[in-house]
């Protein structure tokens, strides 16, 4: 490459890069000011992560959004495996298309419009709004991106190693358990981190589905930003961005693992 | 094509059907249906309210009373008119503004030194995974007008008084092309980093100038990238809730606000729905040919 391009290049890329972890290094830099306002800094400070520790609520959800991660997570892994399994493996079978459609669809549809559906389906059930619903609310638009990812696992698998197995007598239920899984296990470690950072970031469907005592993370950082910039806010959100940057870096590695097999 | 499935594949394929049938297909089926009733004073606020208890004569005296009011509503109120095309041009505005910001970070990102790119462009996705609500509640401090690029802006003596972005339209693109940007830059660099540089070699040795190899080689073959990309930030943006109630003033009303507020504030079920579905009227082409170019994709990947 030519030394001008070369340039131009590195500047198309500083500036990328400042535009898009700028605000976030402001805000995490803004958690550690002791001055409330966010044009002075009052010098370094961690009394903002410690006032974090005194405010039940905020810890309450946090404990609430935790466990409905976990829990959703593990819910829309299992349930995108057995879709990718239909749609990779079981040819073309009647209704395919409506259940490849409504498997990919919650991926593109606006979110207000999945969390609408889903509030007046609960209502209609008779089900109580609350944990339950939100895990239930997190599971299904979360499972598309797991079977989205998990399908392309499947597909890039060789399927001569299963074959093998089945002519040695295998059923092809051991074939997939024995073959088949342990080689998409870094996929399937990688597809629960992201179905997990999903439904730990989401607010719009968690304020359709969820019910009194049930209150997520992002509920709670969301109605206390409406009311303006605050420390405490900075705090909590840095802490957040830290966890899911960990996440990544862990679906990451684990990906990278995946490939070099 | 197998006929038949057996017992074992019938079982796996059963579970995740059920489940996208009860909490999804269900769900959008009744967000159709409530659009067509009437508003009710009643838990849940909408009435008919169909049962499997209902004789046949009292399920068609109910389906009757099926109306368009929520859909007529709309050519009466012109909120919801002003809103759709806020939402429309917002989008649209967003979505180039992102491209024009999107393709030089992704022509240097595919041309950037082959051992470091799956560095950066793990790390130009990254922030698409972290919390976006928190993005977005970042550039509050930023563009307030006594945040930080006022303050600096008038430090410098650039500007005498603050520029009032905040609480505007303005605030709410700068937040949509934010937001998505990772949107823009995934399919652009596959596009781009798919590119055989002997192309563009050739068209060099045959006396094209490098804006010329751009123009005419580069941009075209990109193409497909830079569709996918558009329809993956106008979708979402149209829809957008979080952004606009941050960033954008109380006039601004986008689309997803609307039907936030009908829903939460005035309790108003049939209306809502009645706009969401207008709302994915209006994206189903966006959404179908995404859908088509995804698939192309998918047949080509195998």
């Amino acid at each position: 490459m030519s030394a001008p391009a070369g340039l131009a290049g590195r500047t198309a890329l500083t500036l990328g890069f400042v535009f898009l972890y700028g605000p976030i290094l402001v805000l995490a830099a803004m958690s550690f000011n002791a001055s409330r306002l966010v044009t002075v800094w009052g010098g370094f400070s961690t009394q903002w992560y410690f006032s974090l520790l005194e405010n039940e609520a905020l810890l309450d959800s946090a404990r609430i959004s935790l466990e409905a991660a976990a829990v959703s997570a593990t819910l829309a892994t299992t349930l995108g495996l057995l879709a990718a399994v239909a749609l990779t493996r079981f040819g073309a079978f009647r209704t395919r298309s409506l259940f490849f459609g409504a498997a990919h669809a919650p991926l593109v549809l606006p979110e207000v419009v999945l969390g609408l559906a889903l509030l007046t389906a609960f209502v209609a059930f008779g089900f109580n709004r609350g944990f339950l619903t939100l895990v239930i609310a997190h599971a299904t638009f979360t499972m598309c991106f797991a079977a989205v990812a998990l399908t392309s696992a499947l597909r890039d698998l060789d399927p001569s190693q299963e074959e093998a197995a089945m002519d040695l007598g295998a059923t092809p239920l051991q074939a997939f358990v024995l073959v088949a899984l342990p080689a998409i296990a870094p996929a399937l470690a990688s597809a629960y981190l992201m179905t997990f950072t999903l439904s730990l970031d989401d607010l719009v469907i968690a304020s359709f589905a969820t019910g009194p005592g049930a209150t997520t993370l992002p509920m709670r950082i969301y109605s206390q930003v409406r009311l303006g910039v605050t420390p405490e806010v900075n705090a909590v959100s840095t802490l957040l961005l830290t966890f899911v940057f960990f996440l990544l870096a862990v679906a990451a590695l684990l990906r990278r693992r995946a490939t070099r097999d | 094509m197998s006929a038949r499935m057996s017992r074992a594949r019938r079982a796996v394929l059963a579970l995740p059907y059920l489940w996208l049938s009860v909490f999804f297909i269900a769900p959008m089926a009744l967000v159709a249906k409530i659009s067509l009733s009437h508003p009710a004073e009643a838990r849940p606020p909408y009435e008919p309210v169909f049962s499997f208890s209902d004789g046949f004569a009292v399920a068609l005296e109910k389906l009757r009373s099926l109306n368009l009011d929520a859909y007529r509503g709309f050519a009466e109120d012109s909120l919801y008119l002003e809103s759709f095309l806020t939402s429309l041009a917002v989008a649209a505005i967003s979505t180039l503004i992102t491209l024009f910001v999107a393709y030089p970070f992704a022509l240097a990102l595919a041309r950037a030194p082959q051992r470091l790119r799956p560095i950066f462009i793990g790390l130009a996705v990254a922030p698409f995974w972290t919390s976006f609500l928190i993005r977005v509640y970042a550039w509050i401090a930023l563009l307030k007008d006594e945040g930080l690029i006022n303050h600096a802006l008038m430090t410098l003596g650039l500007i005498h008084e603050p520029l009032g972005i905040y609480a505007t339209n303005v605030a709410v693109v700068i937040g949509i092309v934010y937001s998505y940007l990772p949107f823009m830059l995934l399919p652009l660099y596959s596009a781009l980093e798919g590119q055989d540089p002997s192309l563009r070699e050739a068209a060099a040795d045959l006396g094209a100038t490098p804006a010329e190899v751009f123009r005419r080689v580069t941009l075209p073959l990109s193409r497909r990238g830079i569709i996918a990309g558009c329809l993956l930030v106008f979708i979402p943006a149209v829809g957008e809730f979080v952004i606009p109630d941050l960033l954008g003033g109380s006039d601004s009303l986008m689309i997803g606000r609307t039907i936030w507020n009908d829903f939460f504030a005035n309790r108003d079920w049939p209306t809502a729905s009645a706009a969401a579905i207008v709302l994915l009227l209006l994206l189903l082409g966006p959404l179908l040919l995404a859908e088509r170019l995804r698939l192309k994709d998918e047949r080509l990947d195998r």
